[in-house]
């Protein structure tokens, strides 16, 4: 796994830097009331990519925007080579297919079962057989770390965690080259949250995912977020790591990295060091 | 002088806050109107879909809401008409007996029931039931983030969950309106017999001759339009729930007071246009 991903990196760092999502000059507004005044990014291939911004700063509906629920009102949103403002009905199936979804509060059906509802992508687009279906979706329910039994449950009599790994095993059924997480921890216990964090690194280090998401996390934007973008007052004041942005000057920055949630942020900083320090020294000592 | 000024001052800004109201509620009554005309454009879009390419149909949901819209609704409709023909045969006993005319009491009974309270009983009642189910179960679906979670799985809420539904109801709605007819009739057979003393042969003879085939198809044949009224806006109003699980609420009590409105609006246009054909 280890030897994996560095494989991965390896390779990633070989071929030039892949843009799977490019947003240009995106702005949005509800009547009156604007979302986005200006928005760019650029997401690239494999990396988990974190968005973060007060409750309200619109990240959500960026969201939506790029996962075809929503169209802003102005500026291009490029995902995979294909531009979704005015796109073909069979292209946006053809991009749907390529991308899954987690939402906030899983979106599971609930007159199917678990195992139903994450064999539902399979046959919907597929022709496989049932057989064949149902086969995948246990492997997909064991992969995000559920019990085969739960299959049979209907999402009513799932815990708040085993609701979003079921969503999640669902967002993989068609093996997606993207994966977007709506805040994927948010309800969660520690324990449980923490098991989030593995399964996302895991995914993008064994399959290559790019992983976009919305999180208030502090905690799992340590422990995965490659690069973090940070909204506030309608546009990405900041793209930058963890580590990166800690030591922001931007206003709007530093009020994310402050007040009691903030310090343990900062002693988070402080440990994400001494960790990577360590695991310099562990890696230096293998190679001795 | 300056109060009189004030006092008209204060009446012109009652009056302009009254057409400014007037003219918020109008606009929203309109924009209502145009969003409810684009969902049944998109509604339209997509029968046209499956009648291209039928196997686009899903049956089993079609099956499903036939079952609980219509035969799960069978003993309330069944109930309820068999009492209206009781009230309807009751009532016009007294007017009857006074002239010696007994034994119309078929003729009012079977046109009555038959072309009026038959069919629009029966979407009142379906509207309350099954209308008011389609909106909360859509509206749920809405803030549960399912129908999102539908679009980007690549299907189309409106082929999943629109069309079984409206399918299902323009199927079922004339069964149950003949249901309710037989049990409307037979309510107002037994009242004559008790009041009017007007026995079940009689009663039968008469309505054979009294009640043309003409007026039983035109009250079946407006259960089609009605059972559409009903599924569409039971439909919409989910798909317009937003925020919360009040919301379901609410937009379920809307669906239900539009469609009955709807659905007697059209039954009163029926009336005028049966008239202007003279059936
Ligand atoms: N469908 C909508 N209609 C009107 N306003 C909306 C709608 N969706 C979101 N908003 C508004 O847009 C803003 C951003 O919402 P959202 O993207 O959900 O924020 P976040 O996810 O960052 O908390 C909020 O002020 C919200 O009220
Ligand atoms: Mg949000």
């Amino acid at each position: 796994m280890q030897n994996l991903a560095h494989h991965d990196i390896e390779k990633s760092q070989a071929q030039s830097i892949e843009t799977v999502i490019e947003m240009r000059g995106v702005s949005t507004r509800f009547g009156e009331h604007v979302v986005h005044s200006d928005i760019n990014l650029k997401i690239n291939r494999a990396e988990i990519f974190a968005i973060i911004g007060g409750s309200g700063s619109g990240k959500s509906t960026l969201l939506r925007e790029m996962i075809l629920l929503q169209l802003p009102n102005s500026g291009s949103i490029n995902i995979l080579g294909i531009n979704l403002t005015d796109i073909s009905e069979k292209n946006a199936l053809a991009l749907r297919k390529r991308w899954g979804v987690m939402f906030q509060h899983g979106g599971l059906f609930g007159a199917l079962t678990v195992k139903e509802n994450v064999g539902l992508p399979l046959r919907e687009h597929t022709t496989l057989s049932d057989a064949q279906i149902d086969a995948i979706a246990e492997q997909k329910l064991i992969m995000t770390g559920l019990k085969l039994e739960v299959g049979a449950q209907y999402p009513s009599e799932l815990s708040g965690g085993m609701l979003k790994r079921a969503s999640l095993a669902r967002a993989l059924a068609l093996e997606p080259e993207l994966l977007f997480l709506d805040e994927p921890t948010a309800g969660l216990d520690p324990i449980s949250a923490a098991g989030v964090d593995e399964l996302v690194v895991q995914l993008r280090d064994q399959f290559g995912l790019t992983i976009i998401m919305i999180t208030h996390d502090l905690d799992l934007l340590w422990q995965v977020a490659d690069r973090v973008a940070v909204l506030s007052d309608g546009r990405v004041q900041a793209v930058d790591s963890m580590l990166g942005l800690s030591s922001s000057n931007i206003d709007s920055v530093k009020a994310f990295f402050d007040g009691p949630r903030g310090r343990s942020a900062r002693e988070q900083s402080a440990l994400q060091a001494i960790k990577i320090n360590d695991h310099l020294k562990d890696s230096s000592s293998k190679l001795k | 002088m300056l109060a009189v000024f004030k006092l008209g001052n204060s009446v012109l800004k009652a009056n302009s806050n009254l057409f400014e109201r007037t003219g918020k509620s109008t606009v929203a009554i309109f924009k209502q109107l145009v969003e409810m005309f684009s969902f049944v454009g998109e509604t339209a879009v997509a029968i046209a879909k499956s009648v291209i390419e039928p196997k686009r149909i899903r049956w089993r949901p079609i099956l499903f809401n036939i079952r609980s819209a219509g035969f799960d609704a069978l003993p309330i409709v069944g109930l309820l008409s068999f009492l209206l023909g009781v009230v309807v045969a009751y009532q016009g006993a007294d007017q009857l007996r006074q002239y010696g005319a007994n034994i119309f009491v078929a003729d009012l009974v079977g046109l009555s029931m038959l072309r009026e309270f038959a069919p629009l009983m029966t979407a009142i009642i379906i509207a309350g039931r099954s209308g008011s189910a389609y909106a909360a179960q859509i509206g749920t679906m809405a803030v549960t983030e399912e129908i999102d979670a539908m679009r980007t799985l690549g299907i189309s809420p409106q082929e999943m969950l629109v069309l079984p539904k409206l399918l299902a109801l323009i199927i079922a709605l004339p069964l149950l309106t003949v249901f309710a007819d037989l049990f409307g009739v037979f309510g107002g057979m037994l009242m004559a017999r008790n009041q009017l003393d007007v026995g079940f042969v009689e009663f039968l003879d008469r309505f054979v001759k009294a009640v043309s085939p003409t007026a039983f198809m035109v009250g079946v044949g407006k259960a089609p339009v009605f059972a559409a009224i009903i599924a569409i806006v039971g439909c919409y109003q989910g798909f317009k729930t937003k925020g919360g699980a009040d919301s379901v609420g609410r937009q379920t009590t809307r669906s239900v007071v539009q469609s009955i409105f709807l659905v007697i609006v059209a039954d009163a246009l029926f009336s005028i246009v049966f008239s202007l054909l003279d059936l």
